[in-house]
């Protein structure tokens, strides 16, 4: 089970990133719980500064705009 | 604004690199063909309506039909190549320069970063967040917020479409002044304290994204999709901005405009810069209302500063920024860009009378 967090203050672009990330999951038959991080403290805590960001089992490995979903398979298959 | 993305991918191979090069040279020969044939154009257009070229109308429809396709082709050019630059820029990398800088140095830094770096109105507050958490001095993180929205590439390319690059380039400067010097000021104040009590107890977590390649390829993508975003955005707004100039350009008399807006009626910066706080259009509208109204005798300064206030103080953005910033405090972020915005107006009218 990968742990994704979706990071933004939730705005449109950080609910379709979300959906993105459920739907690519899906897509490869991959279980993941999503969870939407909105508070500001705690994006800030990550240490990113554009949102959305993603985290995948604790690590951030996205920051600002959407991702591509060539990216988003590669995250959830390594 | 999509290409934060800074994950490892591998370089791409050579015949997809020319094929994306080569489709780009392809697409601006045919956008400089184009772009000749705007003027036969709209005297076509004209013509076709029958109307008679010099009355009211006829005017208002050529200016219409000329600008319209002008200032889109235009816009979408500038938005093109301001999205392959900003594929060299990220907020994280603009923040890792920026921390522990000195001010006067850091200000002016950050002000010409916040022109590269890819922002977002809606990311302000992170961004506010993550910069002072990190250890951007108060003050250059101000310098930041106020050029990133006022000097963007909509205004910059409308007004270089519009008016012409003398004033776009002025618009530049005295953008990337009034952002140095309002940071530099608000970092004198010494306003620490005026921050909400949870956003002085933040302390960033170190990034760790990893950095990887970016090719050439995924930089002209990075335009394309400025365009789809941006320009995607905007044109309504620039076509009912064009309308009114439309309208203004055939019907308003001259002589007000020149009484109300122009060089002589000293009130009407300051008016301007009140007027324009609470207004809030994007770029893309104002600008080519602000292009009729100079063709109709308004004064440059004044105009400037009225786009200026509309664009860089807008009521929304407080109330955006009100999550971090205590009421004092945009009462004093307002008070410094106001002045600003107000000494640039007056200082230009006098300047180029």
């Amino acid at each position: 089970m990968k742990d994704v967090k979706v990071l933004g203050p939730g705005c449109k672009r950080c609910i379709a990133t979300a959906e993105m990330v459920q739907a690519e999951a899906d897509k490869l038959g991959v279980p993941v719980t999503i969870e939407k991080v909105t508070d500001y403290a705690a994006i800030a805590g990550f240490g990113i500064v554009s949102t959305p960001g993603i985290v995948i089992d604790g690590k951030v490995v996205h920051a600002g705009g959407l991702p591509k979903p060539d990216e988003l398979s590669r995250w959830h298959q390594g | 604004m999509s290409l934060g993305s800074l994950t490892d991918r591998a370089p791409e191979a050579g015949p997809s690199t020319a094929k994306w090069t080569g489709w780009t040279v392809i697409a601006l020969i045919a956008w400089g063909a184009v772009y000749s044939q705007l003027i036969p154009f709209s005297t076509w257009v004209v013509e076709t309506t029958g109307v008679d070229p010099n009355s009211h109308f006829g005017e208002a429809i050529s200016f219409f039909a000329y600008d319209t396709p002008k200032v889109l082709m235009l816009l979408t050019l500038v938005v093109f190549g301001m999205g392959v630059v900003r594929s060299f820029f990220s907020p994280e990398k603009t923040r890792a320069l920026l921390a522990g800088k000195r001010e006067g140095v850091g200000n002016v830094m950050a002000a010409s970063l916040g022109i590269v770096t890819p922002f977002c109105s809606c990311s302000a507050v992170p961004m506010f967040i993550g910069f002072v958490s990190a250890g951007v001095p108060l003050g250059v993180t101000f310098s930041f917020l106020i050029a990133a929205p006022m000097v963007n590439e909509v205004a910059l390319g409308l007004l270089f479409a519009l008016v012409g690059w003398k004033v776009a380039l002025t618009y530049l400067a005295f953008g990337l002044v009034i952002a140095i010097v309002a940071g530099w000021v608000i970092g004198r104040l010494h306003l620490e304290h005026w921050l909400e009590e949870w956003v002085r107890n933040i302390r960033a977590g170190a990034v760790d994204l990893p950095s990887g390649q970016v090719s050439v390829v995924d930089r002209i993508k990075a335009g394309i999709d400025a365009i789809k975003e941006i320009v995607g955005k905007v044109w309504p707004w620039i076509i009912a901005g064009i309308a009114v100039g439309a309208f203004i350009h055939g019907y308003v008399p001259a002589e007000l405009l020149a009484t109300i807006m122009g060089r002589d009626a000293w009130w009407s910066v300051p008016a301007a810069v009140l007027i324009g706080i609470p207004m809030y259009s994007n770029a893309a509208g104002i600008i080519p209302v602000i292009e009729a109204l100079i063709t109709k005798g308004a004064a440059l300064g004044t105009v400037l500063a009225f786009m200026m206030s509309v664009i860089a103080l807008s009521l929304p953005e407080m109330i955006i920024l009100r999550k971090v910033l205590s009421v004092k405090m945009i009462a004093v972020f307002i008070g410094v860009v106001g002045t600003g915005i107000l000494a640039v107006g007056l200082l230009f009218n006098a300047l180029f009378s």
